[in-house]
């Protein structure tokens, strides 16, 4: 790169972090021994939680449905070994404030063995309704760390007329390379759950986006889409968030989602390599969603490298598989720039987490944050156009109004501007904190007007009761005195009268 | 010179006695902004300001007697919505402290005497005579109009438990960086 | 196993860049390096002498101001913003002024223009161009008194510790400095005496493109500066929109009005090369805290500090206007940063989202 492109050609967006991702991600796919004991989470999706529908002490088969759908966004959760479910309760959740949630805890029989599995020899004789009903059975949500069921995104995609589907292989995350594995190993797979994903959405064309930087990927899928040119494998410059979904589509496509709406609003659909593959399974074998290929790398690890693991599998025990060379000072769930800081090692492996990381202690450095140089490097690396500085001096002064008019919503929390930031300022966590105190006042909002909701229907009530009361007195007083009448009629004995009442 | 300090004259007086004709004639009878801030209260009247009900408080609040965090079961989001509508600073210091709460019955002391339902303002309590009430924790406004109802001391407001949906990230704090 | 308590847990992203805020000072610190070498070169020790003094007194104020403010001192010292400051001043200070000149100058730097504001960050206005800005207004003779080159090792040049008495105790009368005016202030001057450009000129005490000249440290050694320019924008530090923009606001009036009279207006390429141009526009110009952080924010600043310094320098009772025309652009950057902000992604400049299209 000439000094004139250096100075000149500055990219409109992103940052270009270390990757760190060799050498885990040559080193060939390992697959982690069945777990003595795995906690299934019941949330681990987008939506309501899953309910349980097996009971403490029950045998359950490796695949077998043990929590079902709550509500039309939400995905089905399958037993990732065979056993026995030991607990339904709360274990510590994937999640940086250390808060619990519920799961369903099998003690495993190490048999490993499967429910009866229905294969499909031809998926595209199936019809796109048929493909939609049996990803959703399957617990299929996005792989890449959205965890967004993909079943609703297929009909949404078939109502929307999507033209395109986007195959995120960008793994812009540094560190993971449970994708990039994933294209090398299972292309063909890949390839073909692209085909069935393409069949269910209606799609005339597939761009697997890859980043520059996995050149093994590219060639395994250059070659495994042979043969069908409607899916194209387009390499993407290596640069940090491509694998988002709005900055892939437009390097791919040139169009732009906008603010507030949906990818499928464009005529294009998202998703992870992972996910097709792990489509691919379930549509032609029948498999449901209960293993996935994670990362495990870090400064901490001794043997980096991609593991096959259940999901539910204690993180710890996927950190021991791969050996420790030391106590790790941080263990993060995903990648280094997005990713969730784990309270400890027993938290389940989840649908959506690509990679584990334990990091050293100098990795794990936080340095001090110091006063803000208004350098400007945030605003330039926000790859949602956003200013990072202005949003984060509002925060800090309280101003949470002052930063949603500088749309702090459409922040992707990407971190790109707290990892550029000379001064260290985590402004990550500012837009975090700030989006959940908006999020809670709205919901202080909408809790006040369903106070107000009650209130009159308590109103309502009372006024209904008082007015029924009021009814059954006159009635009974009306009663009493047709009684009377009555008597009084009876007394003069007449047959007539009695018929007329009759009738 | 004269001629100037006339016409200004002349002007004053004829604009300012327009201005009284007008304040006479034109007034407004009632205040306005009551009525809005009336329909942003939860409108439960559950008394818990020290009013009547809502209305009151909503007279109050316009009339600037009390104070914008009045309002417990509209918690911190209605006091800054109220801030802003009356231009004044809201001192958030007194909510933010506990945050929400609810009623909860203890179960071994509630004897099913049916009182708190009657007392609650959004019918939150569910229960029958001589059988042990239960709140909705979704219709409770934490306002406690059944707790002072209660002869057995079996209804009291406990803080909703943190769970993973209603965590936020805390605000970082800055040690020894300019302000 | 978790370093942090769980009530404050640490944000993502887990990991930071490796640039830091002293380390962004000491890239900007090093590429003025070779100017300010070849200044003392040029001037000898005296111009050593000043730019020391100067340094410390800005760093001593920004310390005095910490511990006034029980903040650390040492960390803000580390940061080197204190150092930066007075080392640009002290380059657009007459090589030859007295000590208290500069003493003055980088106190008045750091305690009033930088830490009265709340610190590094927090500041309107550049404090090095402030302080220069009061010590021209407050010692217009001393700041106006410039040296002929006066090569080290050169016959008449004073030494080490002659040099410090220079500073100390003013210029000696038998010393063979010859005071003089610098390029632009001379052609003032005689502008004012009404003669024209073809005449001054003929005689001015300049030797141009070299940088040999009377001047300050920033001025003489204009390409060594630009040369330190390119190379915080090749290492990133600043970008190029500020500098070329005010370069540009320069040389484009410059051009036009040299075409359309010469006798009344210096060239385009003279006005680059001479005052502080050089040094406003890739070091002062671009001082992160008081300059617009969006590109195009950028250009119009620059562009802005461009056109006052010509005016300035053509029209106004100055023969020098960089520091005013920056501090004049500094009281705009807020204004700038608020109406000119990046597009957002999915919406229009106005911050509407777009309509959807499809292909």
């Amino acid at each position: 790169m000439g000094i004139f492109e250096r100075i000149f050609r500055e990219p409109r967006w992103g940052v270009h972090p270390d990757d760190h991702k060799r050498p885990a991600a040559d080193v060939p796919l390992r697959r982690l021994p069945t777990p003595a004991r795995v906690h299934m989470p019941l949330q681990q999706h987008v939506g309501g939680a899953a309910r349980p529908i097996v009971l403490v002490g029950q045998q359950v088969l490796k695949g077998q449905l043990i929590a079902e759908p709550s509500g039309n966004i939400s995905a089905p959760i399958h037993a990732p070994v065979s056993g026995t479910v030991t607990a339904i309760g709360e274990v510590t959740a994937p999640h940086a404030s250390g808060l619990s949630f519920g799961a369903i805890t099998i003690e495993s029989d190490f048999q490993e063995r499967w429910i009866e599995l229905e294969e499909v020899a031809d998926p595209f004789s199936l019809s796109p309704e048929e493909i939609t009903k049996r990803t959703a059975a399957a617990g299929i949500v996005g792989l890449g760390g959205a965890t967004f069921p993909s079943a609703a995104k297929f009909s949404l995609g078939r109502r929307m007329k999507v033209d395109t589907l986007i195959v995120n292989g960008g793994e812009c995350e540094p560190y993971l390379s449970a994708d990039d594995r994933m294209m090398r190993d299972w292309g063909d797979e890949v390839v073909d759950g692209v085909r069935i994903v393409m069949h269910a959405i209606g799609a005339q064309q597939a761009l697997v986006g890859i980043e520059d930087n996995k050149p093994e990927a590219i060639d395994a899928m250059r070659k495994a889409a042979e043969g069908f040119p409607e899916v194209k494998i387009r390499p993407v410059p290596a640069r940090y968030p491509m694998g988002s979904d709005r900055q892939l589509i437009i390097t791919l496509t040139g169009r732009e989602v906008p603010a507030d709406a949906r990818a499928a609003e464009v005529g294009v659909l998202v998703h992870n390599v992972s996910t097709c593959a792990a489509v691919h399974q379930a549509i032609r074998f029948g498999r449901p969603l209960v293993e996935r290929i994670v990362t495990i790398n870090g400064g901490a690890v001794r043997a980096p490298g991609n593991v096959f693991a259940p999901i539910g599998t204690p993180v710890q025990e996927l950190l021991d598989f791969c050996g420790l060379k030391e106590a790790p000072a941080r263990i993060v769930m995903g990648g280094p720039m997005m990713g969730t800081p784990l309270a400890h090692g027993q938290v389940p492996l989840v649908k959506g987490a690509s990679g584990i990381l334990a990091l050293d202690a100098k990795e794990a450095f936080v340095p001090p944050a110091g006063p803000c140089i208004r350098c400007g490097n945030c605003t330039r690396a926000c790859p949602m156009g956003l200013q990072p500085i202005e949003m984060g001096a509002r925060i800090r002064a309280g101003d949470l109004d002052g930063a949603e008019k500088l749309h702090l919503g459409d922040c992707i929390s990407c971190g790109c501007c707290a990892y550029v930031c000379p001064s260290h300022i985590p402004l990550v966590q500012y837009f975090n904190h700030a989006k959940g105190e908006l999020w809670a006042k709205e919901r202080g909002k909408l809790r006040t007007e369903a106070t107000k909701r009650l209130a009159a229907a308590r109103i309502e009530r009372l006024e209904r009761e008082a007015k029924e009361k009021a009814e059954a007195a006159a009635r009974r007083k009306a009663e009493r005195a047709a009684a009377k009448a009555k008597a009084a009629a009876e007394a003069q004995a007449s047959p007539a009268n009695i018929e007329g009442e009759t009738a | 010179m004269l001629s100037a300090v006339g016409s200004l004259t002349v002007m004053g007086v004829t604009l300012g006695g327009l201005l009284g004709v007008a304040s006479r004639y034109l007034a407004v009878e009632a205040n306005p902004i009551e009525a809005e801030i009336q329909a942003m209260l939860p409108g439960s009247q559950c008394g818990q300001c020290g009013f009547v009900g809502c209305s009151q408080a909503a007279a109050a609040l316009a009339a600037g007697t009390a104070p914008v965090t009045l309002c417990p079961p509209g918690g911190r989001a209605l006091a800054q919505e109220l801030a802003h509508k009356l231009g004044v600073k809201a001192d958030l210091s007194g909510v933010a402290d506990d945050g929400p709460k609810i009623a909860q019955v203890s179960e071994e002391i509630c004897i099913g005497c049916c009182k708190c339902i009657k007392a609650c303002p959004t019918d939150a309590v569910i229960g029958a005579a001589k059988q042990i009430h239960n709140v909705i924790r979704d219709a409770c406004t934490g306002c406690g109009a059944c707790v002072d109802r209660c002869p057995t001391e079996a209804m009291a407001l406990v803080p909703i438990p943190v769970s993973l949906q209603y965590w936020i990230w805390p605000k970082p704090v800055m040690a020894g960086a300019a302000a | 196993m978790n370093a942090h308590p769980i009530d404050m847990p640490v944000s993502s992203p887990h990991a930071t860049t490796s640039l830091s805020v002293p380390r962004v000072m000491g890239i900007v610190l090093l590429a003025l390096a070779p100017a300010t070498l070849f200044g003392f070169w040029l001037y000898g020790w005296p111009a050593f002498w000043l730019w020391l003094f100067t340094v410390a007194a800005a760093a001593a104020g920004e310390a005095f101001c910490l511990r006034l403010m029980a903040r650390p001192v040492l960390p803000a010292l580390h940061d080197g913003s204190a150092i930066l400051t007075g080392w640009l001043l002290a380059l657009s200070l007459p090589p030859w002024a007295p000590w208290w000149i500069g003493v003055f100058g980088g106190l008045f730097a750091t305690v009033l223009a930088k830490q009265a504001f709340g610190g590094l960050g927090q500041n309107l206005f550049n404090p090095a161009m402030v302080a220069r800005v009061a010590l021209l207004i407050s010692f217009p003779v001393q700041m106006t008194a410039w040296v002929a080159p006066l090569p080290l090792g050169s016959a008449g040049a004073p030494g080490l510790i002659d040099g410090l008495l220079v500073t100390l105790k003013g210029m000696p009368a038998g010393l063979d400095a010859v005071a003089s005016a610098s390029l632009l202030g001379f052609a003032k001057t005689e502008m004012s005496r009404g003669v024209d450009l073809f005449a001054s000129l003929a005689h001015a005490p300049m030797q141009p493109w070299i940088g040999s000249r009377p001047g300050s440290l920033g001025e003489t050694a204009g390409w060594l500066i630009a040369a330190g320019g390119l190379l915080m924008m090749a290492l990133r530090v600043i970008s190029w929109h500020i500098p070329l923009a005010m370069l540009a606001g320069i040389a484009i009036p410059a051009a036009l009005l040299h075409a359309v009279d010469p006798a009344r207006y210096l060239d385009a390429g003279t006005h680059l090369m001479s005052g502080g141009a050089m040094l406003g526009a890739f070091f002062i110009a671009t001082d992160y805290v008081t300059s617009p952080g969006t590109p195009r924010g950028q250009l119009i600043f620059g562009f802005g500090c461009g056109v006052l310094t010509f005016v300035i320098r053509t029209w106004a009772g100055y023969p020098e206007g960089v520091a005013f025309a920056v501090l004049l652009m500094n009281s705009l950057t807020p204004i700038i940063d608020a109406y000119v902000r990046p597009r957002i992604y999915g919406r229009d400049r106005r911050g509407v989202p777009m309509v959807a299209k499809r292909g």
